[in-house]
């Protein structure tokens, strides 16, 4: 069955839009590519034991789980927008050497084992590490608290917002910042008027996808925040737990997480699709 | 009070140096990539040479040779430029694109909009305010990028080819503006057009591989060209006379065309004509066209592939074959034929 609509579809798309540079055989491969996201997905739906859906989600320790994911990572996206914004903005506009290196470098989280990255946070900000031992002396520590979840997080997330953001500075170019500054604004008025508002759309979806990987942020967090409930215990760490107990609980969760992040890809992708609609339908 | 700039830039063997007296427009004519756009970027303090200065009157805009080089930000230097495009901000309504200038420069909100109603008055466009950039055509926008250039009360205005994106519609209309707003203003103007440097400039330099080849009043320029660039634009008639109801009488009779501005009978006008829309016969041709010009051929010169004949201020471009039928020599009385059309007529 899905041969036969493969064939039909070509068909169709020459009676409608034309020329199209896809070849057939694309769309088989394409066709696989999705399946491979979506049968998973479909399995784990499949899994669900839907009679005891609520009282599993609704329990004490899961409700506390989604709860601390919830706030840390809208913290930890916070904290992205405070660093990534500058960051974006230094390696989009600005000139200086070693700028390819900083991007390298700050791009490294992406390729990065999460577990690597709450190793090297811990000998940062642990009671041993480089920092951690001056803060220590302060009285502050890091380590193993709800701290430790928000800066693993950030840790993991703030590149998708830096290469979303400065893909959006590159692309909005630096003529409308030049035209302002001959009109006299500052470099400060400048951002504030006119090269945030203008990159807003790429702003909001790096957030989107600086929350969403807060989100599922596990390996990071479990090495450098451990796993406590209702202080660390994250929904992704939650699941990985109860998976070893209470397999149907572990579904349910991860069925919860799973919805939270379709409305957060919806939101973004609705909220990008109209900002880039209205230009287009006022000209 | 003048406007000196004096600037080099060896990595695009920029070496300009150029005086512009206060309220004077001067129009920078040269082909593509000669320095034209790098002059007015280092101007507006976007683009650093490696040396040079440059001064408003007393006010400095950057003096790279003195011991202690001093560059002042393209914010300070009360010199607003309009590009080719609008580059109007599109998240901003046409009203706050306007007050954009006053409010950078400090003026409150309130003050800025009355500021920005005033100008968006002045170049016609205040049925605009509320639209967004999106919402106008090139022309509008174009208008309203003049009216935010204005606002912001720039000592120098720098126009980058300001017509060069608008339809042949909306291209009258703002040189017309322009013609207005630029009467009594320190302005530095890059044209391709040569109609623009007549109806706007005051003085002209022909910019060539980032140098100065020419330089001086733009009819004396245009009228006895030296450079080749400027010779190619001299292929362009110029006839001044006096307006005369649709037309203008010149020495040679009265000539009719588009009229770029108004014209008052009785003053000063100019029409401009290419050579090539110019054709040459010994008798009056049939059909009596409108404007028809006896003159006597005063020289002849190859021009490309042409050959221009001139008659004093008159310039006709014709094919070799058609030289030689006519047997057209230095003092041949003959008869020069153009289409209304062809010709722009405007007040001088």
């Amino acid at each position: 069955m899905p041969v036969l609509e493969l064939r039909s579809r070509p068909m169709f798309r020459r009676g409608g839009a034309g020329y199209s540079a896809v070849p057939p055989w694309i769309y088989a491969l394409a066709c696989v590519g999705a399946l491979f996201v979506l049968l998973p997905l479909l399995a784990m739906v499949a899994k669900v034991k839907w009679s005891q859906f609520i009282p599993l989600v609704t329990s004490e320790s899961s409700l506390s789980a989604l709860g601390l994911s919830l706030r840390t990572s809208a913290a930890s996206t916070a904290l992205c927008i405070v660093l990534g914004v500058p960051l974006a903005l230094v390696l989009a506009r600005g000139s200086f050497p070693g700028q390819r290196v900083l991007r390298a470098f700050v791009l490294l989280p992406l390729v990065l084992p999460p577990v690597v990255g709450g190793i090297a946070l811990l000998y940062t900000f642990g009671r041993q590490g480089l920092l951690g031992r001056s803060l220590e002396i302060a009285g502050i520590q890091i380590a193993f608290s709800t701290t430790a979840v928000i800066l693993a997080q950030t840790f993991v997330a703030l590149p998708f917002l830096v290469v979303s953001l400065e893909g959006a500075l590159r692309t909005a170019g630096g003529k409308y910042e030049a035209v302002a500054a001959t009109l006299g604004a500052r470099p400060t008025t400048v951002l504030r008027r006119v090269s945030l508002p203008l990159v807003l759309p790429g702003l909001a979806s790096g957030a989107v996808l600086s929350f969403a990987r807060s989100l599922g942020e596990f390996g990071a967090t479990l090495t450098f925040a451990g796993s406590l409930q209702g202080v660390t215990r994250t929904l992704p760490l939650e699941i990985y737990l109860q998976r070893e107990t209470d397999a149907d609980a572990a579904v349910a969760l991860s069925l919860v997480l799973v919805a939270v992040a379709v409305i957060v890809v919806a939101l973004s992708y609705g909220s990008t699709r109209s900002k880039k609609a209205r230009p287009g339908a006022a000209g | 009070m003048t406007i000196h700039f004096e600037a080099t830039l060896t990595e695009r063997n920029f070496d300009v140096s150029l005086d512009l007296a206060r309220g004077e427009t001067l129009a920078v004519l040269g082909p593509n990539g000669a320095g034209k756009s790098t002059l007015l970027s280092i101007m507006a303090g976007l683009l650093r040479p490696d040396s040079g200065r440059a001064f408003i009157g007393e006010r400095t805009l950057f003096d790279l040779s003195a011991a202690r080089p001093c560059w002042v930000a393209p914010h300070a230097r009360g010199t607003a430029l309009l590009a080719q495009e609008p580059l109007l901000f599109p998240h901003l309504s046409v009203l706050e694109n306007v007050a954009f200038g006053p409010r950078s420069k400090g003026a409150g909100a309130a003050k800025s909009r009355v500021a920005a109603r005033r100008w968006l008055e002045a170049t016609d466009t205040q049925t605009l305010a509320a639209r967004k950039p999106g919402e106008l055509s090139g022309g509008q926008a174009q208008r309203v990028a003049v009216a935010r250039a204005l606002a912001a009360g720039p000592d120098l205005l720098l126009l980058d080819e300001p017509m060069a994106a608008l339809d042949i519609h909306a291209a009258p209309l703002m040189r017309r503006l322009l013609k207005h707003v630029l009467a009594d203003r320190s302005a530095i103007i890059i044209t391709h057009d040569i109609l623009d440097a007549l109806m706007l400039a005051d003085k002209i330099v022909i910019l060539e591989n980032g140098r100065i080849t020419e330089a001086g009043p733009t009819r004396h320029v245009l009228g006895r060209p030296r450079s080749r660039f400027a010779a190619g634009l001299a292929g362009l008639n110029l006839v001044t006379g006096t307006a005369h109801g649709e037309g203008i009488d010149t020495a040679f009779g009265r000539i009719f065309g588009t009229r770029e501005t108004e014209l008052v009978p009785g003053e000063t006008a100019a029409a401009a004509f290419p050579a090539s829309a110019v054709s040459v016969y010994l008798d009056p041709p049939h059909g009596s066209p409108r404007n028809m010009l006896e003159a006597t051929v005063t020289d002849l010169e190859p021009h490309g592939d042409a050959i221009r004949v001139r008659a004093g201020e008159l310039a006709a471009d014709i094919t070799p074959a058609a030289l030689a039928d006519l047997g057209l020599v230095p003092g041949t009385r003959a008869y020069f034929v153009l289409k209304a059309t062809a010709v722009t007529i405007y007040a001088a």
